[in-house]
């Protein structure tokens, strides 16, 4: 970070906004499928799967950039893959002790946050060439626009699949069963994930049409 | 043996690794524009898997559980490095990806470079990393069904990715909406070969 630049400086900002929407980790970069919609049957795993990426792809980025000079390219992938795989141990061992059963809920998905592309990705592609500071925000920004598509998937399949939300049943006490509601089970089924994540990039595309592919 | 095709079986159509867990989705979605390139990454994914999951199954069996290491002697029969396993699990597969490499490039060039560029991408492939951790998971007898399942795992993922292919192929000629063509669309038509795919969730084994 120079003197200069301010810390939230434009360009900055755009770090950490743009990931949200045009470059989405999710729906456009197309990194990071595989966990997005394994745990998105419930909205908490869902959540403690969003902070858990936060929390490793901000801090292996910043890791990554500080050492980015004294790490030779040819064994880099091994560097980064320890480096990953130091803060998902440290992440899955708080999961065990605090959120025992979240954790079992995840199950192997904590552990594939290793192997997730999308961690890999910005290593590779941002936190090699960049400074510390910038680093941390591209990974603060990537990893909620990652975070926003988990939680709004697992929204819709808990809400429709099971009537509640974070385990509150809202639909009961709205009185919806009363007048012959029932719950899609299929929300709950893992392809109904994939069919929600095709919808949500429907939907995107359609307002923002730059993102539209050829074909 | 009847137990080995069981896991087969089992671990092709009911716990198939893109329908049921989503894993490899990554590459999955991104080179499954042809046929051709498709079987060529399907068949290095079945021989990555067919290599790490045994190889990590002895790692588990004699290093990593709760006393696994009492062959050392009596003093090793507390400890308990099972919380090291994601780390020694992706060492192990990132070398072995790398020693396939080197031992494909020497005795076969041909499959070496009709593979030549998926072999790297596959050590960051979650459904190797997935197949490691489910195996462990499953807590099976032997070696011999560790193999299996490592193998039906990965015979499993070239189906998915071979089908997507031949699907999408296809699809090039269809009117798709605009905002679904190219991403969109696949994800929607993996949703429908995903329950498809859930019909096979009834046979018992």
């Amino acid at each position: 970070m120079s003197d200069k630049e301010p810390l939230f400086s434009t360009k900055n900002i755009k770090l950490l906004t743009n990931p949200l929407n045009d470059e989405n980790p999710i729906t456009v970069q197309v990194l990071g499928i595989c966990s997005a919609l394994a745990v998105t049957a419930k909205l908490k795993p869902a959540i403690v799967m969003a902070i858990s990426v936060l929390v490793v792809l901000a801090v292996s980025n910043v890791v990554i950039s500080l050492i980015r000079k004294r790490v030779p390219p040819r064994i880099r992938i091994i560097v980064q893959l320890t480096v990953i795989a130091l803060m998902v141990i440290l992440v899955d061992q708080v999961l065990k002790a605090f959120a025992y059963d979240v954790s079992r809920q995840l199950s192997v998905f904590v552990g594939l946050i290793i192997t997730n592309c999308i961690i890999m990705g910005r290593l590779e592609a941002f936190a090699l060439g960049n400074k510390p500071w910038p680093s941390f925000l591209d990974g603060v920004g990537n990893a909620a626009g990652y975070g926003i598509i988990l939680i709004i998937v697992g929204f819709f399949r808990e809400l429709l699949g099971s009537g509640e939300l974070l385990g509150y049943p809202i639909f009961e006490k709205i009185g919806l069963y009363n007048i012959g509601y029932e719950d899609n089970g299929l929300m709950i089924l893992s392809p109904m994930a994939l069919i929600t994540v095709g919808i949500i990039i429907w939907v995107q595309r359609a307002k923002n049409k730059a993102l539209i592919e050829e074909n | 043996m009847e137990n080995l095709i069981n896991i087969f079986i089992k671990s092709i159509f009911i716990n198939n690794m893109v329908f049921a867990y989503f894993l490899g989705m990554c590459s999955y979605l991104a080179v499954s524009k042809t046929v051709k390139t498709s079987v060529g990454l399907g068949i290095a994914v079945i021989f990555v898997l067919g290599i790490t999951v045994p190889v990590d199954y002895l790692i588990e069996k004699y290093m990593l559980k709760e006393g696994a290491l009492v062959w050392l002697g009596e003093s090793f029969a507390e400890v308990d490095l099972s919380f090291l396993s994601f780390i020694m699990f992706i060492a192990v597969i990132a070398s072995m990806v790398q020693l396939v490499e080197m031992v494909i490039e020497k005795f076969s060039p041909a499959l070496y470079n009709s593979l030549g560029i998926f072999l790297p991408l596959i050590a960051v492939n979650c459904a190797i990393l997935g197949g490691s951790l489910f195996m462990q998971q499953a807590e099976y007898q032997n070696i011999a069904e560790a193999t299996v399942f490592g193998l039906g795992s990965g015979v499993g993922w070239l189906l998915a990715i071979v089908g997507i292919a031949a699907i999408r192929e296809k699809i090039r000629y269809s009117n798709v909406p605009a905002p679904l063509r190219g991403l969109g669309i696949t994800f929607i038509i993996t949703g429908l070969m995903g329950i498809a795919f859930m019909s096979f969730m009834g046979i018992k084994l």
